[in-house]
């Protein structure tokens, strides 16, 4: 600790009493860490008005600070360049409203998601949030890190459900923006920017959400293709029938293994093969129709197994298992290098196909979730299978072909991106400024909110990407097809661009 | 300006000025100049070309909206964007239309009807209103109760900045990198960006629709019915409530079949798989029924739920044809507080001795009250705006919202302080000045007077005397404004 953050931090305890900060043990900080990074001191607010002194006291003592919740998901952020105090958000746990009526809530950032979901249900109702870690992370993490949950099929994602937000800017004054009724454009809708923002913006304490029926009856379906190409002709043909499932997952060999590992309950199928679940609730005569149209679409399109999960224990240990892969593959993988790639479903097969043969070259196993709206979860472990490297550093060279590979499928794949999950820390830099390149929208107007939020840089940078273009040389994947789509639109079917094999 | 984008693409003489001088609101303003731009390339021309004359700027579509967000509070010059009409791209593999902000909202669906996708947000205004301006506005519609607005249905944005830079935000697919910039510009009233191009998702018809009329004898257990209805976790894809005196004057005009001597109608719809809306029209109708429901009519064809429709989409526009002066609210409250709030609005007309009409989006508590006044009765007019100042107020008290669909603008920026501090407006002024330092782009919307910027120039609200003076009265010889038919 420098001598100058010491006599900051004795001043800051000065003001709010030393029950806020925590300063003393070196292995309580280490807890907050982010990359082997620790914080100088440890701040816990009580109230919301403790946390926005704490704020302003850093920006005047150019404190640099990092709200947390309950550190389920550090991993996912960069390496912070300084990271003086980390501001423990845990304590606004409060439910500061619910209107079962209005199926409204509005609650503390602290609050743990499953805990305001055990709420929730005592009203038949809940939150579609079914987020990695779910058992420990805060509402407020769960928004902050931005994750999706396989529950988007039927619900979309936080952005659509977010209804409001209080926060504290980077200058330490308290902002509310949206409200908490269902529909409301009253002034900007600050509290979507929220949502992803991983505490470069603001420190959340409060957001409000509109919250849902818990669907009657839900039962699970279970298909197992031969190949990828016959369980993504499945899965299409379900978005494309009047079917609703609330979740539509496709997973690959590696990811089952990975999934039913150490579970409870294993589904009786082929882990050689290509998985499709879906959950669907409803009244008796929808349950049959949904049985009846899965199987049915499945058997066209070459399944090799269908079994229907009618009670709800085998169901909920595997959608609780599919719910944690992120948290599942980073344990089974010591080297895991974890992508979200966001892509349109018409890009899912050739994707797969290039990321398959690019893991068979590499000798490298590969783990996929794939959901029906897009995002393809890519878990990849370099070092696994290479000779004499068993758990030791993941072999760069295949790091940096997967990142190139990946990036640039995003491109070829019209306006697709990319999201560092999780990787070694040694590869977080260069892979977080790899994807930042392909963000969709311009970094100068990322750079134009950051500074409206937190003019004075109180709160962790954004990633900022790299100069240089890393993926032109890619084997497989062909240069964007996006600029040649834009002058040649209506007239063409849509279709993928082509992805050509070397 | 005509030397760039040729003489028939600018007006500049009084008597054209005066056709954009007004909206659906009671609200005024005119441009000093109206060019019609027919590329994005045009746009961020004409947008550098005002900047370097400090000329404010404003967009607009159809000039249907209900706020005052499309006029010109400060003069300027207004781009209309009725020649960026085309729809670019149809991809309905990954069900993605890519539209210029001139297309009209019902266009989209009428292009990929055929094929059996619809796009889902639908304002009353459908059949005028422009993309361009549902997305400044973040347009909703009887529909959005389980479709979703606006924001739920836009993945990506081309813009063109107050600087003339043109940038693009979002993404086909619709998960945001970095931050949710979409999220931010849609519903952003037009003064952060002019929105060039407009990616939106398209949704899938469903199987099966059935319409529902309810009819009761009572306000209160109509609104009753609504609060069960939510309260019970039962998400119909519509519930509008149409009061029994508005409905009235209604079917005199359009013939709808709505009951005439009913006190409240509720207009419900359920749509999805054939098994599940057979079981949800069942559950509605026994909640209806326990709520002293008089009847519950299921309408028999698509003729019949068309007529129901075209009642309720046009009940504002029958209301203008017995009153001179019809002030639209647009206030928000929890469901739960429906009840109270209607017999609320009951007794602040009486207390202002006004007809306050409803018919609204009961379903998410999205209310319309509707005052009617004599427009050239100036006493009568402050009258309207105090009552319904008290009207949101209420809203406001009982955990509510100003608008829902409609937007702050010109119109409600005064009522801003009711939800928000001092702290707040400086805030959202810096995520303004962020895209917009110079206040050059729509100046004088959302932000109350002494918050906002660029307000030396601003021109003072109308007064009653001339604000929304029928087209006849002011200018006989040129087309009324798009009718009133927003909601």
């Amino acid at each position: 600790m420098s001598a100058v953050t010491d006599s900051a931090v004795s001043r800051l305890e000065s003001v709010l009493g030393a029950n806020a900060i925590f300063t003393a043990k070196a292995a309580n900080r280490e807890l907050y860490a982010i990359d082997g990074v620790a914080p100088t001191a440890l701040a816990k607010p009580a109230s919301v008005e403790q946390a926005a002194e704490i704020i302003r006291f850093a920006g005047k003592e150019k404190l640099s600070i990092i709200p947390v919740g309950a550190r389920t998901k550090l991993f996912l952020a960069a390496a912070p360049p300084r990271y003086d105090v980390a501001l423990d958000l845990t304590a606004l746990d409060q439910v500061a409203h619910y209107d079962p009526a209005d199926l409204t809530v509005s609650v503390g950032a602290g609050m743990p998601l499953s805990k305001l979901n055990a709420m929730l249900q005592q009203q038949n109702q809940f939150l579609p949030l079914r987020v990695p870690y779910y058992s420990q992370s805060t509402i407020g993490g769960a928004i902050a890190s931005g994750l999706d949950s396989p529950m988007r099929n039927a619900y979309g994602t936080a952005r659509d459900f977010l209804l409001g937000a209080e926060f504290i800017d980077g200058l330490g004054a308290q902002i509310k923006s949206g409200g908490r009724v269902v529909k409301n454009v009253t002034g900007y809708d600050l509290h979507k920017l929220l949502v992803g923002s991983f505490g470069t913006l603001a420190a959340i304490t409060r957001l409000n959400f509109r919250t849902f029926p818990i669907p009657a009856t839900a039962q699970g379906f279970l298909a197992t293709f031969p190949t990828h190409e016959a369980a993504f002709a499945a899965c299409r043909k379900i978005t494309h029938s009047p079917l609703a499932p609330l979740t539509l997952e496709i997973i690959n060999p590696q990811a089952s293994r990975i999934l039913f590992a150490r579970a409870q309950f294993t589904p009786a199928f082929d882990s050689d093969h290509w998985q499709l679940l879906a959950e669907f609730a409803g009244n008796d005569d929808l349950l049959a129709r949904y049985k009846r149209d899965l199987t049915a679409i499945s058997e066209q399109s070459q399944a090799t197994q269908v079994q229907i999960l009618e009670d709800n224990k085998p169901l909920a240990a595997i959608t609780g298992r599919l719910r944690e892969f992120i948290a599942l593959a980073r344990e089974s993988f010591s080297d895991a290098v974890l992508v979200k790639l966001s892509i349109l479903p018409a890009h899912h097969i050739q994707t797969i196909t290039v990321l398959q043969s690019v893991a068979e070259a590499a000798n490298a196993p590969l783990a996929i979730v794939a959901r029906a709206s897009g995002p393809i979860y890519i878990a990849v472990s370099p070092g696994a299978n290479q000779p004499g490297a068993k758990t030791a550093e993941p072999t760069e060279s295949v790091v940096s072909l997967f990142a190139q590979e990946i990036v640039a499928l995003a491109r070829s794949a019209a306006g697709g991106h990319a999201q560092l999950i999780s990787a070694p820390p040694q590869h977080k830099s260069q892979l977080h400024a790899l994807f930042a390149g392909l963000n969709s929208s311009d970094h100068t107007l990322l750079n134009k909110i950051k500074f409206a939020f937190d003019p004075q840089n109180t709160f962790p940078p954004l990633s900022a990407p790299s100069t240089s273009p890393a993926a032109e040389t890619s084997r497989h994947a062909v240069p964007s097809s996006e600029s040649a789509s834009q002058t040649t639109r209506l007239p063409t079917p849509p279709s993928p661009p082509p992805l050509k094999r070397s | 300006m005509q030397k760039l984008l040729g003489p028939d693409a600018v007006l500049h003489r009084p008597e054209d000025l005066i056709l954009y001088e007004y909206d659906g609101s009671v609200e005024k303003g005119r441009p000093d100049a109206v060019v019609f731009p027919s590329s994005t390339a045009q746009v961020s021309h004409i947008v550098k070309l005002a900047a370097a004359h400090d000329t404010p700027i404003l967009g607009r579509g159809a000039g249907t909206g209900l706020s005052g967000g499309a006029l010109a509070r400060s003069g300027g010059l207004m781009l209309v964007f009725s020649r960026m009409n085309r729809i670019l791209d149809i991809d309905l593999e990954n069900q993605r239309a890519v539209v210029q902000p001139g297309v009209v909202n019902l266009d989209i669906t009428r292009a990929v009807e055929q094929s059996g996708f619809f796009f889902a947000p639908d304002p009353s205004s459908q059949k005028s209103s422009t993309i361009g301006g549902n997305v400044a506005e973040n347009a909703g519609g009887p529909h959005t109760l389980a479709n979703g607005v606006t924001t739920n249905h836009v993945t990506a944005l081309e813009l063109v900045l107050p600087d003339g830079t043109i940038v693009r935000v979002g993404s086909k697919q619709g998960d945001a990198s970095g931050y949710d910039l979409t999220g931010l510009f849609v519903g952003s009233e037009g003064t952060l960006a002019l929105v060039t191009e407009v990616t939106v998702k398209l949704s899938r018809k469903p199987e099966a629709i059935k319409t529902l009329l309810a009819v009761f004898d009572s306000v209160d257990d109509a609104s009753e019915t609504v609060a069960d209805i939510t309260a019970r976790g039962i998400t119909p894809a519509a519930c509008e409530m149409l009061d029994g005196w508005t409905l009235r004057v209604i079917e005199d005009y359009i013939h709808a079949g709505f009951p005439l001597d009913s006190a409240a109608v509720l207009l419900l719809e359920v749509e999805g798989m054939i098994e599940a809306v057979t079981a949800q029209a069942a559950s509605i109708d026994e909640i209806c029924r326990a709520h002293h429901a008089r009847e519950v009519r299921v309408a028999r064809d698509d003729r019949e739920r068309e007529l129901l429709w075209k009642g309720r989409k046009n009940s504002f526009g029958a209301l203008g044809r017995i009153a001179s002066g019809i002030y639209v609210l647009d206030g928000v409250i929890p469901r739960s507080k429906l009840p109270q709030t209607l017999r609320h609005i009951q007794e602040i007309g009486d207390q202002f001795g006004f007809r306050i009409g409803n018919v609204f989006h009961a379903g998410d508590g999205n209310l319309h009250p509707i005052v009617l006044y004599d427009l050239r009765d100036n006493e009568q007019f402050q009258r309207a705006l105090k009552a319904s100042a008290e009207i949101i107020r209420y809203c406001v008290e009982v955990g509510g919202s100003l608008t829902g669909e409609h937007g702050i603008g010109m119109e409600k920026s005064e009522l801003m302080p009711l939800l928000f501090s001092d702290a707040d407006f400086d805030f959202m002024r810096r995520v303004h000045d962020a895209f917009n330092p110079k206040c050059a782009l729509n100046p004088g919307k959302i932000f109350p007077l002494g918050k906002g910027c660029g307000e030396t120039r601003l021109r003072p609200h109308p007064s009653p005397s001339q604000a929304n003076t029928p087209p006849e009265a002011a200018a006989p010889s040129v087309t009324p404004p798009t009718p009133v038919s927003n909601s």
